[in-house]
């Protein structure tokens, strides 16, 4: 394959970066926003072809006899610190980096064009944009990198990039410290995933991807079975890396910053916090899968931190009144969902097991789904805030006639979420279940539990939105829907959330190249469809016109209510830790030591220094007769001392 | 044994030589210590005489208390006023200038006495063992290249002395 | 009774001594000069003396005493020529005055 279209689907976002970051000022809001959209637009256009390239033009280089293939397009030494440390940077194809390149410009450019209408009037419009280029920059070099190092350096890009969309608002202190609670949090957990990378290289020698997963067993036995701490280094490492993703893919305990990260700009939300970099974490494990599969005890790790993180999130869900923090949640638990599908699924055939890799296929097919729909939903709630002013659903009920696009395209994504046939969640989410079944039935019970939730709370959201009561102040300010520029991507991605369950996935993705057809387990998806359709038929009863049954709900069990809108105190609790135990306790007795004895070290040296100075000062006195005193005792010492010595 | 006449020749010089040394920096009119210091270069030449080295002699008398002290002189009338004393030396500065001075001479006569660097060979075996030096010598010594020879330092010299004239006019020359 | 290099050295140290105490106690730049002279003598002397007995056959000592005198001399003309400069613009030759370039 050329390698130009590669090389300018990472060079148009990064130009456009450059461009407007430092000549954004100059130019006026209507010559940036379109300059903007226009090169995510080209770049989307360069991703699909070279997508489509790969998935369909049967090229030997991408596919032989059936089987896809992964191909660096290319792959140059970067960084050769010594011998054996170089990093490389490069360009992967195979089959989850297409499905990627595609997910993430088509929601960036649905978002450069929704923000158009949505940032408007916000100060600051070209530097949004900017930030906005170099966001999917990164995430595009992230997810085509060739080996994990670059992965790791676009990784912290993304951080970056993030943590100055999230801080967008930079006046408000809330979204300031929102976004240096998401840079600190997920930074902290880039540490694992760093020293992860670096053990796991110091024993394998190479950072590159298709060098690890090609061989995982020769991975296993270059470890030479070490130990730590009565896991082997393998372990150790698999599971430091998976903390990376952990960190930025909000799983518990490290999904704290994900919430609040919802200070930043709507669509920043749908574009970072909800389709791409969010899932960057399960898109690791992806990448990463045949060397996890080989250990067992950090695929058991990620199956559990998945369905503990993917229960909290949707109970907490449940709870919250502000419309983005339940779509944040939802997101925490649909990624979780991701998670366990992916940690239920193996390499190798299992006894009994169907197809043992399908939780892998199903995890990626989730992610390409809910991509799409939470996209669209975080999108419907920004025409929402844009419409109401108000995060809260308190300020909205009964919108459905003031906004009816917005309406029609939430619900698609409500129906899409909850996995109600025919929309794309029930495809991707019924494959998910069926591994998770097939594997054991503990899994699946469980995950159909999260599915019901999850179908209660976005249609509990859904109701207290649009129908509930009318709010008495649209007769003040009558709500209208968005303008075409915000409508258009609302339809677009509502029209992809009722298809793209009829894309067959499994013949495009599996972790192996080898496709799978997929067909619908009837036993699974009945019984995953009739629990969403029970919980929304609960939802109805409880929250679709204006009644008390809620809060006989909530005061029936108001703790369990209290702790589920405080997301059960887990800020409290590293607020305590934090301030209590290491500013209070280890940070101030280091402060100390620093002041009393580094500072006073260095004080005392130039004291010294001061003082000696000072008194010698008297002898550079220019007087040359002084000087000949001084030369000649010198010269009559030295003279003594060679004697002494001599003799 | 050396001739008498050449030990009386030494005694008188010597003396003559510390003395007026001593003289040179202890006067308190400067022309006087200019004067003194004239002695002392012309005990020295005495003893280049002495010592065999004619040559030399002749230019320490020409060069040195010729060129020099007319030098010395010059500037000392241009600077100074008829029979201006010099300041009383200050106790601490005088004490000073005694020690150091003690201290240096103590340490070299120690030195010159102590070390084996004396060969005990006399003024008259030394002169008698090499031939006289004549102004061929040091005519070839000045102009040659070879070994022992000095072209290249006499060319430099040479170059010291114009730079020392056109300096010496420089800083002299009225503004 | 032999004229030995001892005899010789003698009074040159003392002259060299006698020169380092003028260098330290004078005030007048002329009769530090004179001091400078002493000294530069002396260790003029001590070449010769060391040529003449050490080694009487080769003659490298008095050539370089040829030379020092020729520096010498072009030394204390040009100091001389500062002197008088500095006696012009200041009116005096104490070398406790002239540190105006100091400032």
């Amino acid at each position: 394959m050329d390698i130009t279209l590669p090389i300018l689907i990472l060079a148009l976002p990064i130009a456009m970066f450059l461009i407007l970051g430092i000549g954004g000022v100059k130019m006026s809001r209507k010559v940036a926003g379109v300059l903007g959209i226009l090169g995510m637009g080209t770049t989307a256009t360069l991703a699909y072809i070279v997508a489509f390239t790969y998935f369909f033009s049967g090229n030997p280089d991408f596919i032989i006899d059936g089987v896809r293939l992964q191909y660096q397009v290319f792959d140059v030494t970067w960084l050769a610190f010594t011998q054996k440390l170089i990093v490389n940077i490069g360009f992967l194809l195979d089959p989850i980096s297409a499905m990627m390149l595609v997910v993430i410009t088509t929601i960036s450019f649905l978002v450069h064009l929704y923000s158009w209408g949505y940032m408007e009037h916000e100060p600051g419009f070209q530097r949004y944009y900017a930030f906005l280029s170099l966001f999917s920059f990164s995430m595009l070099g992230l997810v085509v990198a060739t080996n994990i190092f670059q992965m790791y350096i676009f990784w912290e890009l993304v951080g970056v990039s993030s943590y100055l969309l999230i801080g967008f608002f930079y006046k408000l202190p809330s979204a300031v410290s929102a976004s240096k609670k998401a840079f600190i949090v997920t930074r902290f957990a880039d540490l694992g995933f760093l020293i992860g990378i670096l053990i796991l290289s110091y024993y394998t020698d190479t950072f590159n991807f298709i060098n690890l997963t090609s061989n995982p067993e020769a991975v296993l036995t270059s470890t030479g079975g070490a130990t730590f701490m009565g896991a082997s280094v393998l372990t150790w490492a698999m599971v430091l890396i998976f903390t990376g993703g952990m960190g930025k893919s909000a799983m518990m305990p490290l999904h704290i910053w994900l919430p609040d990260a919802m200070e930043g700009p709507t669509p920043v939300s749908a574009l970072i916090h909800a389709a791409t970099m969010v899932v960057a974490g399960v898109y690791l494990v992806a990448r990463m899968f045949p060397v996890y599969c080989v250990v067992d005890a950090a695929m058991t790790f990620i199956c559990v931190v998945g369905a503990i993180t993917a229960f909290y999130a949707a109970v907490v869900a449940c709870a919250q009144i502000d419309i983005k923090r339940v779509l944040a949640f939802s997101t925490i638990s649909q990624i979780a969902f991701m998670m366990v599908s992916l940690g239920v699924a193996y390499d190798r055939p299992i006894e009994g097991v169907h197809y043992a890799g399908l939780g892998y296929m199903a995890g990626m097919f989730h992610l390409f789904t809910h991509a799409m729909f939470k996209a669209l939903l975080f999108l419907g709630a920004g025409a929402l805030i844009h419409a109401v002013h108000s995060n809260n659903y308190t300020a909205m009920g009964g919108l459905r006639k003031y906004m009816p696009i917005t309406h029609w395209t939430f619900l698609i994504g409500c129906l899409a979420i909850a996995g109600i046939w025919p929309f794309s969640g029930f495809f991707s989410k019924d494959e998910m279940l069926a591994a998770m079944f097939a594997r054991h039935w503990f899994w699946g019970a469980w995950m159909t539990m999260v599915a019901g939730l999850t179908a209660f709370y976005m249609f509990r959201l859904y109701y207290l939105i649009f129908w509930w009561e009318e709010n008495p102040h649209y007769k003040e300010h009558k709500p209208h829907d968005a303008p075409w520029q915000m409508s258009l991507p609302l339809i677009f991605l509502a029209l992809v959330s009722c298809v793209a369950g009829f894309i067959p996935f499994g013949e495009l993705v599996t972790w192996d190249g080898v496709p799978y057809h997929i067909h619908i387990e009837l036993p699974v998806a009945a019984t995953s469809l009739s629990v969403a359709v029970i919980a929304i038929l609960l939802a109805t009863k409880m929250y679709r016109v204006k009644n008390d049954l809620p809060t006989k709900v909530k005061n029936f069990w108001p703790t369990l209510w209290e702790a589920a809108h405080r997301r059960f105190y887990w800020d409290e609790i590293y607020q305590f830790v934090v301030h209590k135990i290491i500013f209070g306790i280890i940070c101030r007795s280091i402060a100390w030591f620093d002041r009393h004895v580094i500072d006073a070290t260095m004080d005392g040296m130039a004291k010294v220094t001061n003082v000696a100075s000072n008194s010698i000062k008297g002898m550079q006195s220019g007087n040359v007769q002084a000087y000949v005193i001084w030369f000649f005792l010198g010269a009559v010492a030295l003279a003594g001392i060679t004697w002494l010595c001599l003799v | 044994m050396e001739s008498v006449g050449n030990i009386i020749l030494y005694f008188i010089v010597a003396i003559a030589m510390v003395a007026s040394a001593f003289m040179a920096v202890t006067s308190t009119k400067i022309l006087r210590a200019a004067t003194y210091l004239l002695f002392a270069l012309i005990s020295t030449a005495v003893f280049y005489f002495q010592l065999g080295y004619q040559f030399l002699g002749a230019v320490q008398i020409a060069v040195y208390a010729g060129g020099i002290m007319v030098l010395f002189v010059f500037s000392i009338l241009l600077t100074h006023k008829p029979n201006e004393k010099a300041a009383p030396l200050s106790q601490h500065r005088r004490r000073t200038g005694i020690l150091c001075s003690v201290l240096g001479a103590v340490l070299l006569l120690f030195a010159l006495f102590e070390m084996p660097l004396i060969n005990g060979i006399s003024l008259s075996e030394a002169i008698g063992g090499s031939a006289m030096i004549t102004m061929t010598d040091i005519g070839h010594a000045f102009t040659g290249t070879e070994r022992y020879q000095y072209l290249l330092p006499f060319e430099a010299v040479s170059v010291l002395l114009l730079a020392c004239i056109i300096g010496g006019v420089t800083i002299a020359r009225k503004e | 009774m032999d004229l030995s290099i001892l005899w010789y050295l003698v009074p040159s140290v003392i002259m060299f001594v006698c020169g380092v105490y003028g260098f330290i106690t004078r005030k007048n730049m002329v009769a530090i000069l004179i001091s400078l002279e002493l000294m530069l003598n002396s260790a003029d002397l001590n070449f010769v003396i060391f040529n003449r007995f050490l080694f009487p056959g080769s003659m490298e000592g008095m050539v370089f005493t040829l030379f020092a005198i020729a520096i010498a001399a072009a030394e204390t003309a040009l100091a001389i020529a500062i002197i008088i400069n500095i006696y012009r613009s200041i009116g005096s030759t104490e070398v406790t005055e002239t540190n105006k370039l100091k400032h």
